[in-house]
């Protein structure tokens, strides 16, 4: 492999390897993928920052563990459990990509395609996951991009009226409580309660920019986990096909694409540091 | 790539595993204390206390990820600084965004409560007008 670059003048074909003499002695196609990320890094650097200035101008923010506390199969009052899960599935699957990238360099088709289809299964068994809390948000707990349901008491009373699901006639509450307005045929029904200083209230609603914050920031590392997949499939059929094997690079795609899929991972460690942790 | 024989490689992928897994766990747990969930009540510094290691781990998470599973530790340091040197300027973008998110809140708050201020005496604009003029040719 060696004495075939040397032999070679550094013509046009050599380009895309960065020529004899590589810049960082890395091929063209890595270094371009980690500047790429490096750009994504401040596009998501950007939202998430948006998400803490608009986060700090408000009193009082949705609580993530009462927000986040429901699971397939209908599963109630479980804090993080079901996001948690989903890290889970993430991380495995950039464990997966690994063993695809070192199978590559002992150039094992077999191995590739192998630990590469499991890679896939990881990230379409997340956003199946996220597929669902998504549907949960929306059509079952009626969060809009500008409606939030979610809501936080600011100081202590009781209920006048109760939802019928959690909230009863009567029950007490302190400030910091969340709680969630039930949408029913197409309302909300906010519900009245009394503040210990005798004055009759309704539940508001939660900060309006939770809702639109929430769904273009997951929805975009959900559409990067998308993409992802497209293009491990992509990959995964190229290198089953043994069009990598005639390759000079050999397997570098499947390098590239693992860059690629560590970095969705890495997205998500802050997303869920912001949206679920803190 | 890594430097080791394929057997080490192969195992450093699972220890890596284990390793990402155990912090996870760990930071829903942290999570859960400065909630109040794990015994003591939430208060200011149960939230302050967990949100602090819950950057420190997440942090260490991005460091596990991007040295050992991207193999940003074979890299050439040229590579490596020009990559990660222009993530510092974040630095002071979440300084700067969240002080600056903290004074729309406190705006917010005061035209809040001067929209709330009982005006005690009304008086109108002609009223003032005229009585300065008259007092002004009286003059």
């Amino acid at each position: 492999m060696a004495t075939e670059t040397l032999q070679k003048s550094t013509t046009q074909q050599d380009a895309w390897e960065g020529g004899d003499k590589k810049p960082f002695e890395a091929s063209y196609g890595k270094i371009m993928m980690w500047y790429f990320l490096l750009s994504d890094a401040f596009t998501f650097a950007g939202f998430l920052i948006a998400y803490a200035a608009l986060r700090f101008s408000v009193p009082s923010w949705p609580v993530p563990d009462f927000v986040f506390s429901t699971t397939p199969f209908g599963g109630h009052h479980l804090p993080l459990i079901f996001v948690t899960f989903m890290s889970f599935v993430l991380i495995i699957s950039s464990a997966t990509m690994v063993r695809a990238v070192q199978e590559g360099h002992r150039e094992n088709k077999n191995g590739v395609v192998f630990w590469m289809f499991l890679t896939i299964i990881g990230g379409a068994a997340f956003l199946g996951c996220q597929a669902w809390e998504w549907n949960n948000l929306i059509n079952v707990e009626h969060m809009t991009l500008h409606t939030n349901p979610f809501g936080t008491h600011e100081e202590a009373g009781t209920y006048m009226e109760g939802d019928g699901v959690d909230i009863k006639e009567g029950d007490s509450f302190t400030a910091g409580e969340p709680y969630l307005i039930h949408n029913v045929d197409g309302h909300y029904h906010q519900l009245k309660y009394k503040t210990v200083d005798g004055e009759v209230k309704q539940q508001a609603f939660g900060p309006k920019t939770f809702g639109a914050l929430f769904f273009f920031i997951t929805g975009f590392h959900g559409f990067h986990v998308l993409s992802g997949v497209v293009f491990l499939i992509i990959i995964a059929v190229n290198s089953f096909s043994g069009l990598y094997e005639k390759r000079k690079n050999g397997y570098e795609m499947v390098e590239k694409i693992g860059l690629y899929w560590h970095f969705v991972d890495l997205v998500w460690v802050f997303v869920f540091l912001a949206f679920y942790l803190l | 790539m890594g430097h080791g024989s394929y057997e080490d490689n192969k195992k450093a992928v699972w220890k890596g595993l284990v390793i990402l897994a155990i912090i996870t766990l760990v930071e829903v747990a942290f999570s859960l204390f400065g909630k109040g969930y794990l015994g003591i009540d939430q208060s200011t510094f149960t939230l302050y206390f967990a949100g602090l290691f819950l950057i420190i781990f997440s942090f260490y998470k991005a460091y596990y990820i991007i040295y050992k599973f991207m193999h940003m530790a074979d890299e050439v340091s040229g590579l490596r600084l020009s990559v990660l040197l222009p993530c510092l300027l974040l630095v002071w973008a979440i300084i700067a965004f969240i002080m600056e998110g903290t004074s729309w809140g406190e705006r917010r708050a005061l035209i809040e409560n001067k929209n709330s201020e009982q005006v005690k005496e009304k008086t109108s604009f002609n009223d003032t007008y005229f009585m300065n003029t008259k007092e002004i040719n009286n003059a």
